[in-house]
C-alpha cells in the first residue's frame, strides 16, 4: 500500500474556504487522502504520517528554533512512517480509536476524542479513546514527549474521522434515497430533506468495505468547529473520581505477585551476594528473592511484605558510579567542562552585565512510583506499564530476558503522571528481569524512598551569560549552558538525529544533546547578535527531562538577566521586554499576564511582583507573579516540610496556536506553574558522600498546598492560526523564570542557585541507606481527622 | 496468619493475613480495592486517604490487627454510597472543576476534602485559606488550585 499524501489537486466541491489557502503547487491544505479498510464494521484509516507542512527551509537568521525547531524535527521524523492509525465506527454508533500515544496526565485522550467528534459529528462521549500497544512499524512515530503528541497526530486522525463520516453519509444516500450534497451529519444520526433518518450504529455495516479502498476527502474549515475550542472537562473524569480508574498498580494479572528490589546504599551499586537468601524465603507471603542487575529482587503475597522482606535482606554491595562524590565535586567537575565566555566586539564604550547560575540535580518522579508487570515465558513475553516510547521498552525487554523483539508485547497503560520519567522502560526491564529470575509473572513497584535515591534525575547544570549594551540597546548575548550529561537513549535522540540531511544546514553533525539543545532554545528578543551553547559531561547519573529539557533552567538564567539589563538602562522589566521582543504573540500573551496581574501595582517592603516569557512548542507564553519574601512567611512553620518564600499571587498565559479543549490547556499551565515554582524555590535533591539524601515526600519538597498562590489564573488565548501547538511542558519556563525574578526584585539579590532553598540547613532526618526503604508506621490511627 | 473481620463500603469482611500487615496492602492486595493508592507508604503523601469510622487516615499507616470487626472503613469506591444522588457532592464538585489530570492522587484528595469539610462544619464553620493550606495531599500533576476551587463548591453542596 502507498503512503497517503496530501491529493495533488483540490476536490471537487473542496477547499473554498477564503483563507483555507493552498500552498505552492495547488496543493489543497484540507485535502486529504485515506482509506476505507476491508473489515465487517465501518472502518476508516489515515497514515500517521500525514501533518501540515512544517517549515523546513533553511534558517536564514541566528535563531533556529524560529524557523525549524524540535516540534517540527518530531514530526517529520514521523513523516517517512507510512502506517496507518484506524477509526472504527460500533454498531452502537460509537466511534473507537487506538491512540499510538501515551496518556499520563496531560489530557490527551479527551482533545483526541474532541477531534474525532468534531470531524464525525459525534457527541464526545460517544468516542472511545485507547491507548495502543507498542506498535514497532511504527518506529518513531510511538514516542509521547516534547508536548508534540497534537501537533503530530492532529490532522491524521482528522483525516481518519472524516472518512469515516463521508462513507457513512454515501451509505445513508443509498439508504435514505437521496444524495451525499442533501444530507445532514448532527450527533451521530444522519438525516435526509423529507425527513427520514438513518444512525451512524445502523450504518456501521452497511458502510463496511469488503476490499480496502483509497478515499479522498476535505477537513471541515475551523470556521465550521463546534467542538474543537471549546471546553471540555475531562473523558475520564468520572472513572477518577470513583477510584474506578486504573493504573498498572491497579491491574489483576493472574499470579502477578507484588515484586519490590532491595536497592545498594550508593548510586547505581551492585549486589554482590545475598547472605540470608533462605531466611528471607521463609518469611510470611514471601515466594521468592532473586538477584538482578539493580538489587534483589524480592516477591511477596503483599507489598507490604516486600517491604518486610527488603528491611530483612542482608546483602554484599559492589559500589556505585559517584562513591564519595557529592554536589560541591559535581559542580566542580562541570566547571571544568564549561567553555570560555568570548569577548566580544562591541564599541569601547559598551557595558557588560555578566551572570552565572547553577541548578541542582532534581527528581523527576511521578506520584504513581515506577511500576510494571511483567511475564516473561521461555519464548514470550508481556508487559503491561506506563510507557511513553513503547517500542523502545519492546526493544530494551526483549534484550534484558534474551527474546525476539517480535516475542515480547508491550501495553500502554494511562500513567500515574510522567513529566518525562515514564520515557524510560527502567520499571519494564526490571519487571522482566525479575519474572524470567523468578520465572513466574511479577507486578514490580518501585518504593517512594527508591525514586530520588537511584531514579531518574534532572541533570545538574550551569548556565553563564555575558550581554553588551550601548546607548539603550542590547549588542550581544552569549549564553554557556553546561550540564551533567542528559540521558536520550529512549529514542528521542536516535528520533531526531535520524532526520541527518534534512535537518538545518550545520545541525548534522551534532551530538544528541547538543542538536535538541539547539532546537528548543530561542532567545526571542531584540538583543543583536545571540549565541547559545550547550557542553554536556559526566555521564555517572541516571537523568533525563522533567517536564522540559533545558528550557526551564535556560529560560530562568535568561530571564534574569533581561531584568538586570532593564535595571542597568534604567527600563521598567515589562516595559523593557516588549520594546525588544520580535514577535506579536509572545508581546500578546505578556501584555495579557501584565494587564490581568496588574503589574506595577505597589508592594510592600519584602513583596514584589516578576514577570518573565517563554516561547516553545508552536506557542509563546508569560507569567506575573507576586511574592512576599517576609521573614513571617518565610519563617512560617510547617510540619515535615519547607515554607519559604509564599508566591501569593499568579497569572500565566498562553498562545497555544489552534486551541483544541480551552479547559485542559489551562490545565496544563496550573501544573506547569506548580513545576516551576518548586523548581525555583523548593524542590531539589542533595547529593552526599555517593548518594542522593532524599527519601520521600517529606524529603523531597515538591509544591504543596501551603506553597501554592491563593490567587491562581490560568488564560488560554483565543485560537490563533491552524497550527496547535504543545501544552505539557510549555507553562514551566516562563513560570520559574517569573519567579525567579520576582524573588530578585523582592530581596534585592539576584539569586545564583535554584532551587533557592538548596543551600538551607537539611530541614529533615535523613532515611537509613541500609535497609534502603523505611517501615511503614503503625500510628495511622493517632492521625485521622 | 489469622483472621480479621471488619466492615468496608458498608461489607463485612473477613481477611486471611498476618496482623502487621497494613490495612493499605489488604484493601489493595487481598481484596482488590485499588482506589486507595500507593505514593510512599509512610503517611506523608496521602494518596491512600480513605475514611475510618468516618474520620480521613491513612491505611499505609495502620495494621490490620488494629481495626476491629465494628470499624467501618469506606474508600473511594464507597464515598458515593454515603450521601444521596449518584454522587457525593465533593466528587460532583471534582467534575465540575474538572480538577483531575493523571488522577492517581484525586482519590486520597477527595477523601481528605470530605473529612475536611466535615470536620469545618462540625465547628459550625466554613472552610478557610488556611484550611486548604493545611492539606497534605501531594498532587505532581500541580492541580492544586483546582482543588482548592473544588473543596469550596463541594462544601457549599454539603
Amino acid at each position: 500500500m502507498t503512503p497517503a499524501l496530501p491529493i495533488p489537486e483540490p476536490l471537487p466541491g473542496g477547499d473554498a474556504a477564503p483563507g483555507a489557502g493552498a500552498p505552492a503547487g495547488g496543493v489543497s491544505r484540507r485535502g486529504f487522502l485515506g482509506y476505507v479498510m476491508a473489515a465487517s464494521t465501518l472502518v476508516a484509516a489515515a497514515d500517521l504520517g500525514l501533518s501540515s507542512p512544517a517549515a523546513a527551509m533553511i534558517p536564514s537568521g541566528p535563531q533556529i528554533p524560529e524557523l525549524y525547531d524540535l516540534g517540527d524535527a518530531q514530526t517529520d521524523a514521523a513523516r517517512p512512517t507510512a502506517n496507518l492509525i484506524t477509526i472504527r465506527i460500533t454498531e452502537n454508533g460509537e466511534a473507537e480509536f487506538a491512540l499510538p500515544r501515551s496518556e499520563v496526565g496531560q489530557g490527551i485522550t479527551t482533545s483526541t476524542a474532541m477531534i474525532i467528534a468534531e470531524e464525525l459529528d459525534l457527541p464526545v462521549d460517544k468516542v472511545h479513546v485507547t491507548l495502543a500497544p507498542a506498535r514497532p512499524e511504527l518506529a518513531f512515530n510511538q514516542l509521547t514527549g516534547g508536548s508534540n503528541t497534537t501537533v503530530s497526530t492532529y490532522t491524521p486522525i482528522r483525516v481518519a474521522a472524516a472518512i469515516a463520516k463521508q462513507a457513512l453519509l454515501e451509505a445513508a444516500a443509498i439508504q435514505l434515497g437521496s444524495v451525499v450534497a442533501l444530507l445532514v451529519s448532527k450527533a451521530g444520526v444522519i438525516s435526509a430533506p423529507d425527513g427520514s433518518s438513518i444512525t451512524y450504529g445502523e450504518l456501521a455495516p452497511i458502510a463496511a468495505s469488503p476490499v480496502t479502498r483509497p478515499v479522498g476527502i476535505v477537513l471541515k474549515d475551523s470556521s465550521e468547529f463546534t467542538v474543537v475550542g471549546k471546553p471540555q472537562n475531562r473523558v475520564d473524569a468520572h472513572d477518577i473520581v470513583t477510584g474506578k480508574k486504573r493504573f498498572a498498580m491497579d491491574l489483576d494479572i493472574p499470579d502477578a505477585l507484588p515484586t519490590m528490589v532491595c536497592r545498594p546504599p550508593t548510586l547505581n551499586g551492585t549486589a554482590k551476594s545475598v547472605r540470608n537468601t533462605l531466611t528471607v524465603q521463609a518469611m510470611p507471603g514471601v515466594t521468592d528473592v532473586a538477584i538482578i542487575p539493580t538489587g534483589v529482587a524480592v516477591r511477596a503475597k503483599t507489598f507490604g511484605q516486600c517491604i518486610d522482606a527488603i528491611r530483612a535482606l542482608d546483602v554484599a554491595w559492589n559500589p556505585g558510579t559517584v562513591e564519595g562524590q557529592d554536589d560541591a565535586s559535581v559542580l566542580a567537575n562541570l566547571r571544568k567542562a564549561e567553555l570560555p565566555l568570548l569577548v566580544p566586539n562591541v564599541p569601547l564604550l559598551a557595558k557588560q552585565v555578566n551572570a552565572s547560575f547553577e541548578f541542582m540535580f532534581k527528581s523527576s518522579a511521578a506520584l504513581e512510583p515506577y511500576c510494571a508487570i511483567a511475564d516473561v515465558r521461555g519464548d514470550r513475553a508481556e508487559i503491561w506499564a506506563g510507557l511513553k516510547v513503547p517500542i523502545v521498552a519492546q526493544v530494551e525487554v526483549a534484550k534484558a530476558v534474551d527474546l525476539l523483539q517480535t516475542q515480547v508485547k508491550v501495553n500502554v497503560i494511562t500513567g500515574g503522571g510522567s513529566f518525562g520519567h515514564k520515557l524510560f522502560p527502567d520499571h519494564a526491564v526490571e519487571a522482566a528481569r525479575a519474572s524470567k529470575a523468578f520465572g513466574k509473572p511479577v507486578k514490580l513497584m518501585w518504593h517512594r524512598a527508591d525514586e530520588p535515591r537511584q531514579g531518574r534525575m534532572h541533570p545538574m547544570a550551569t548556565s553563564r551569560i555575558r550581554a553588551t549594551y550601548l546607548g539603550g540597546q542590547v549588542l550581544t548575548f552569549e549564553q554557556r549552558h553546561t550540564s551533567v550529561s542528559t540521558d536520550f537513549t529512549h529514542g528521542f535522540g536516535e528520533m531526531i538525529s535520524s532526520l541527518g540531511a534534512q535537518l538545518p544546514t550545520g545541525l548534522g553533525n551534532l551530538g544528541y544533546a547538543e542538536l535538541i539543545f539547539t532546537l528548543t532554545q530561542e532567545l526571542p528578543y531584540h538583543f543583536g547578535l545571540i549565541t547559545q551553547t550547550l557542553t554536556e559531561t559526566d555521564q555517572r547519573f541516571k537523568t533525563g527531562s522533567m517536564r522540559n529539557i533545558y528550557s526551564p533552567d535556560v529560560a530562568t538564567a535568561n530571564e534574569l538577566v533581561v531584568d538586570m539589563l532593564a535595571a542597568k538602562m534604567g527600563k521598567d522589566p515589562l516595559a523593557f521586554r516588549l520594546s525588544t521582543l520580535k514577535d506579536a504573540r509572545t508581546k500578546a500573551v505578556l501584555k495579557k499576564v501584565a494587564e490581568v496581574g496588574k503589574w506595577g501595582r505597589p508592594m510592600p517592603a519584602g513583596m514584589a511582583q516578576g514577570i518573565a516569557i517563554h516561547k516553545e512548542y508552536k506557542g509563546s507564553t508569560a507569567c506575573l507573579v507576586e511574592i512576599d519574601c517576609r521573614p513571617e512567611t518565610v519563617n512560617r512553620p510547617i510540619r515535615d516540610g519547607v515554607g519559604g518564600p509564599r508566591v501569593t499571587k499568579a497569572v500565566i498565559a498562553i498562545d497555544a496556536g489552534l486551541v483544541i479543549n480551552p479547559r485542559g490547556l489551562e490545565a496544563q499551565m496550573m501544573g506547569g506553574f506548580a513545576d516551576g515554582l518548586a523548581m525555583a524555590l523548593t524542590g531539589s535533591v542533595h547529593l552526599k558522600e555517593g548518594h542522593f539524601l532524599e527519601a520521600s515526600w517529606d524529603n523531597y519538597f515538591y509544591t504543596r498546598q501551603w506553597n501554592i498562590p491563593p490567587d491562581f489564573t490560568a488564560i488560554a488565548m483565543p485560537s490563533n492560526g491552524e497550527q496547535p501547538g504543545g501544552a505539557g511542558e510549555a507553562g514551566v519556563a516562563c513560570s520559574v523564570a517569573a519567579v525567579a525574578c520576582a524573588y530578585a526584585r523582592a530581596t534585592g539579590r539576584v539569586p545564583k542557585r535554584f532551587p533557592i532553598n538548596h543551600d538551607d540547613p537539611i530541614s529533615f532526618e535523613v532515611k537509613p541507606f541500609i535497609p534502603p526503604v523505611p517501615q511503614s508506621p503503625t500510628d495511622g490511627l493517632d492521625w485521622t481527622f | 496468619m489469622s483472621q480479621h473481620t471488619f466492615i468496608v463500603n458498608g461489607t463485612s469482611v473477613t481477611v486471611d493475613v498476618e496482623d502487621d500487615v497494613r490495612l493499605l496492602w489488604v484493601l489493595r492486595d487481598v481484596l482488590k480495592l485499588t482506589g486507595p493508592k500507593y505514593g510512599c507508604g509512610i503517611n506523608v503523601c496521602k494518596a491512600c486517604t480513605s475514611h475510618f469510622n468516618g474520620k480521613a487516615f491513612n491505611p499505609c499507616a495502620v495494621r490490620v490487627a488494629d481495626i476491629g470487626p465494628d470499624d467501618e472503613i469506606t474508600t473511594i469506591e464507597g464515598l458515593a454510597d454515603t450521601a444521596p444522588g449518584d454522587l457525593h457532592p465533593m466528587q460532583e464538585a471534582w467534575l465540575e472543576h474538572d480538577v483531575a489530570q493523571c488522577g492517581y492522587c484525586q482519590p486520597g484528595q477527595i477523601m481528605a476534602a470530605v473529612a475536611l469539610v466535615n470536620k469545618a462544619h462540625a465547628q459550625n464553620r466554613e472552610i478557610t485559606e488556611a484550611d486548604l493550606d493545611e492539606i497534605r495531599n501531594v498532587c505532581r500533576c500541580g492541580t492544586y488550585s483546582r482543588i482548592r476551587e473544588a473543596i469550596k463548591a463541594g462544601a457549599a453542596n454539603m
